[in-house]
């Protein structure tokens, strides 16, 4: 594990970059984390966000992509236009949260 | 760079230059429900991950694109000696008792049940989430001309009715997995 400090915070990642601990995020950080692999924050991205620290303070876990989809009425292929590539794992890399888990 | 450093910042490799033109390519040949989902989810996985996907339905595979049997896929355990009830790995059932009336119908609820309760769709809703996504799905043509289908008996989302030489024409390069 490493530190580093990202727009004036101090946070702890892990080899991929992650944040490690979900707590050390804040709203403004996001927007950093975001430029970090060249995405602009919209709000339909916060709205995103929001949705993704919610249920994962609720269910200990991130949220799947298809998760995401049917919990926030957002259809998968708006997800993959604000997410270009691999729109789970960037959701959670600028939410602060790890990798989701699930498989589906 | 809004990053200054106390060690420089990891950043994810999420767009690496080396895992671009990465290609996938599935074919799903079975028609039994247990054998549908590998495949579906396999491509789900590998489209999440920036991964061109190709499926490719063909034989009994078919099974999971034509609109008539898609959503109504069975799971039988005879022959399946690996068969136990959810939850009792060393609680063997005898595969035989799945040739009596009732075992079939019996054991594809009970693998519904079992797949819904992981927030898995059934395999019509699944095929959609695919399409969404940007799985590119493909009929075999030998397949359909067997069973007198056209493109109108299948999903929607199905690209095309096309040759194997088409398929392996268009999966150039991929990596192929049989299921």
């Amino acid at each position: 594990m490493t530190t580093t400090t990202i727009a004036g915070h101090e946070v702890d990642v892990n080899e991929e970059g992650f944040l490690t601990r979900p707590e050390e995020w804040s709203e403004d950080l996001a927007p950093e984390l975001a430029q970090l692999i060249g995405l602009q924050l919209s709000e339909d991205h916060w709205k995103l966000i929001h949705f993704l620290r919610e249920d994962y303070a609720a269910q200990g876990e991130t949220a799947t992509l298809r998760r995401v989809s049917t919990q926030t009425g957002t259809p998968v292929k708006t997800l993959f236009t604000l997410f270009p590539g691999k729109p789970a794992k960037k959701m959670a890399y600028v939410s602060g949260l790890p990798k989701p888990k699930g498989c589906v | 760079m809004t990053a200054t450093d106390t060690a420089p910042a990891i950043v994810p490799s999420f767009d690496d230059p080396s895992s671009e033109g990465r290609k996938l390519a599935i074919i799903c040949s079975k028609g039994s429900l247990d054998m549908a989902y590998p495949g579906l989810i396999l491509a789900n996985a590998a489209i999440g991950e920036g991964v061109e996907t190709h499926l490719f339905f063909t034989f009994w595979g078919f099974d999971m694109i034509n609109k008539a049997t898609m959503g109504d896929l069975k799971f039988s355990f005879v022959g399946n000696t690996a068969m136990h009830p959810p939850g009792h790995t060393g609680l063997g059932i005898h595969h035989m008792l799945g040739a009596l009336p009732g075992a079939t119908a019996a054991a594809t609820a009970l693998l519904k049940k079992q797949i819904a309760e992981q927030d898995v769709p059934e395999v019509p809703e699944f095929l959609e989430l695919l399409s969404a996504s940007g799985v590119h799905l493909w009929a075999c043509r030998m397949s359909a001309d067997m069973n007198h289908l056209t493109e109108d008996d299948l999903y929607e989302g199905v690209e095309g009715i096309i040759s194997a030489s088409d398929f392996i024409e268009l999966t150039d390069g991929a990596q192929l997995l049989f299921i």
